[in-house]
């Protein structure tokens, strides 16, 4: 009796039956939890009589979506036009953080400028972007070129060709065939061809100690293969010139307000953060690491390329992940100024079909994915740069 | 070295070398970083040139040219900034559709909510009786607001509006965020698996997803969790999906400042005889909360601006409010620019002020490491 009294005590002081314990119960929390919900969704959606299922992808989406880069029409499937909301997503995304990239470096660089009217200029830029939300900046930029631009019939010819109006930007475009991918495609073999010989050409000096002049090969091997490629499909140099017609313009390639409203606003208030990032990068390498190179004699431009950036870059590569993730993720306000992204393509979809469940179910998932896709490769990428330790 | 650089400063100063004097030598001072090499002096002309286009932009915008008499009419014809649209609108764009001759209520209530936020900020004020302060602040403000006591008429959610909801929802997404993420970033460091998975599966796909989609999914999803017959208020539905949404981030702002903490003072607390919670208590958090504290201040920041959010789904906050003052249709087309550059210096005052805030925080932190 006595015995069976301490064996029940000593089991509930016993750390790894606590261990256990705790873990069970959070466990199980979770999972009544999910059932409950579970069993209210079911009731709900029977009693609203609300079909589930992902059946509804495969049906026709009847609805227009204003921009696409692949191709869309209202007769094609739900699946297709969530399928085209996260292109255009990606497409966004993509080209501002190229800009937002650009832009943030050389802030961050005029940041410590040793010209104090420029380091001022900077800093103003840098606190006037990341203190004011990114949604007010979008409708304002949206309200600035929609507004403050002349309309189609008076539209702004700001180079032959070249319009601009308050339905964005019109240029002329290349027809393309697919002779031009053929040149695109020789292009980058060509791109890859000049790393790798200047990886080989390192190798080599390294190992022999002999520096040649390589450029000149590099230069070859960049413009060789696309030149005969050129020579060999001989594309069209066709291009499609806007025209001002009576309302409309025609032809051409457009770039719409509510893209270039994203893409402004997604660009400048990413570089603002990015500017900081790269600040605090170059001034966390320390000055003997300057004035050591310098001592060796490297010109000012080396030593940033060989010295200081390969340190600066590995305090600066982690919290450029997550601005460049963050970035991403804020595209999803691009469904304040009509841009038809992920999103919005969702939210469509949900009123029509009334699956919500679904719909947030799918953008989320698709958000999540290319997320991690992003951080997996800024993780590769800061592995490489990161210090090696013996 | 000697680079060509140098040389070139060298031959730009020497007319300033050949008379010494207390002026000179102080103008050379000045003026080397602004036109020591004729690339800086290029430099430094094309920034005069850019800070006088914004400055008589600006100028121009808010003083020549600005319309300040007249109405609506007055203000199409004019091409500088409406000042009758800011008379008229601005205690809408403030207040929202609070009952008009009740906002005296909500400006109370925010300067109670300001009027501690300052003093939580100095830290000669920092102890337990800011607990205290809080307490009656919260009851204060919710009482001014909410109303329906003491002869104060009640006022329903639908008109909280306006700054006093962006502030309602940015604070209480924080004050119920911190101890939701401090449990997370706990149960994210614990040494059993199962509490750690589904911290960590929590954590990643709140931060995974934009804030936008957990806003969708409250407004959305939540009412088709709820059992029949019970309706969860719009506001309400928001304020959840910002309270889990801030916890995450949080929860990774407190878990740097626990990793910050080394093993040692984990180890001489249980050899003191401390359990978890205890050495937990005592021990750790008072020192990794200390290190968290810039980022969480930085995290707040965030949020203030991301609140705006929930104009996306339809509740009247700040940016909502000035939206919608402009497009009284009297206004419409007209006040243009207006609305969004008072409401861009509103947040511009708030968020700089926190910012500067917080690196005081950090220089003060540093100081009382070293």
């Amino acid at each position: 009796m006595r015995a069976e009294a301490m064996s029940g005590t000593s089991l509930l002081y016993n750390l790894r039956f606590r261990a256990i314990l705790y873990q069970v119960i959070a466990v199980a929390g979770i999972v009544l939890l999910g059932l409950y919900l579970f069993s209210n969704v079911s009731q709900k959606l029977a009693e609203q009589n609300i079909a589930t299922g992902f059946g509804y992808l495969s049906r026709e989406a009847g609805f227009v979506i204003s921009q696409t880069l692949i191709d869309y029409k209202p007769t094609d499937t739900y699946g297709r036009a969530i399928l085209a909301g996260i292109v255009n997503t990606v497409w966004v995304s993509a080209w501002s953080v190229v800009l937002a990239t650009v832009i943030g470096l050389f802030v961050g660089i005029a940041r410590l400028s040793r010209n104090p009217l420029l380091a001022f200029l900077a800093f103003l830029y840098v606190e006037a972007l990341r203190n004011v939300p990114l949604l007010l900046y979008l409708f304002l930029w949206y309200a600035l070129i929609v507004t403050g631009l002349p309309g189609v019939r008076e539209a702004w010819e700001v180079m032959p060709h070249v319009f601009l109006s308050n339905s964005g930007l019109t240029v002329p475009s290349l027809v393309w065939s697919g002779a031009h991918t053929t040149v695109l495609l020789a292009l980058v073999l060509g791109g890859i061809l000049a790393v790798v010989f200047h990886r080989r050409a390192t190798a080599e000096r390294i190992r022999t100690g002999q520096a040649r002049t390589m450029w000149p090969w590099i230069a070859l091997a960049v413009l060789l293969p696309p030149a005969l490629a050129l020579l060999i499909a001989q594309p069209d140099l066709a291009v499609d010139l806007p025209e001002k017609g009576r309302f409309r313009l025609t032809g051409g390639a457009q770039l719409r307000p509510e893209f270039t409203a994203l893409l402004v606003g997604l660009a400048l208030s990413a570089s603002a953060g990015i500017a900081e990032i790269v600040r605090s990068g170059i001034l966390s390498v320390r000055k003997g690491q300057w004035e050591a190179a310098r001592a060796l004699g490297l010109r000012d431009g080396s030593t940033m390329r060989l010295v200081v950036l390969p340190q600066a870059l590995r305090v600066i590569i982690p919290p450029l992940t997550s601005s460049y993730l963050s970035l991403f993720k804020n595209s999803s306000l691009a469904i304040a100024i009509g841009y038809p992204d992920l999103v919005m393509v969702s939210n469509t979809t949900m009123n029509q079909t009334g699956q919500a469940i679904e719909g947030i179910a799918i953008f989320m998932l698709v958000y999540l994915g290319l997320s991690i896709m992003i951080s997996v490769f800024m993780n590769w990428y800061n592995s490489r740069v990161a210090l090696k330790e013996r | 070295m000697t680079t060509a650089t140098d040389m070139a400063e060298a031959q730009v100063e020497m007319p300033l070398q050949r008379e010494p004097g207390v002026e000179r030598r102080l103008l050379r001072r000045t003026l080397k970083p602004l036109i020591g090499t004729p690339v800086n002096a290029v430099v430094t002309l094309a920034c005069l040139w850019i800070l006088w286009l914004a400055v008589k932009g600006a100028w121009g915008w808010l003083v020549t040219r600005a319309v300040t008499e007249g109405g609506a009419q007055a203000c199409k014809v004019g091409h500088g900034a409406c000042w009758p649209f800011y008379e008229a609108k601005l205690r809408f764009m403030i207040f929202g559709v609070y009952p008009y001759d009740e906002h005296w209520r909500v400006l109370l209530a925010m300067v109670l909510f300001l009027g501690a936020m300052a003093v939580t900020m100095i830290p000669r004020f920092w102890s337990r009786r800011l607990i205290a302060l809080w307490a009656v602040t919260i009851v204060a403000t919710a009482v001014l607001i909410g109303g329906g006591v003491r002869g104060l008429p009640h006022v329903p959610t639908t008109q909280w509006s306006g700054l006093p909801l962006s502030f309602l929802l940015s604070a209480v997404g924080l004050a119920l965020g911190f101890p939701l993420g401090l449990v997370l970033a706990l149960a994210r460091s614990s040494k059993l698996p199962a509490i750690r998975v589904i911290a960590i599966v929590f954590i990643e796909v709140i931060r995974g997803v934009p804030l936008i989609s957990i806003l969708f999914m409250a407004s959305v999803m939540l009412p088709l969790f709820m059992p029949s017959g019970i309706t969860v208020d719009k506001l309400l539905r928001a304020q959840i999906a910002i309270i889990i949404f801030a916890a995450a981030y949080i929860a990774e702002a407190v878990r740097g400042g626990l990793q910050a903490i080394p093993r040692g003072q984990h180890e001489a607390a249980s050899a003191m005889g401390l359990h978890y919670w205890q050495a937990m208590r005592l021990v750790v958090l008072p020192q990794a909360l200390k290190i968290a504290i810039p980022p969480l201040v930085n995290i707040s920041i965030g949020f203030f601006q991301d609140t705006t959010l929930v104009t996306i789904i339809g509740l009247l906050d700040f940016l909502s409010t000035v939206r919608t003052a402009m497009t009284d249709p009297n206004w419409v087309g007209i006040a243009v620019l207006e609305g969004y550059v008072f409401a861009a210096f509103v947040f511009l005052v708030f968020s700089y002020g926190m910012g500067a805030y917080s690196r005081f925080l950090e220089r003060r932190l540093r100081l009382g490491h070293d």
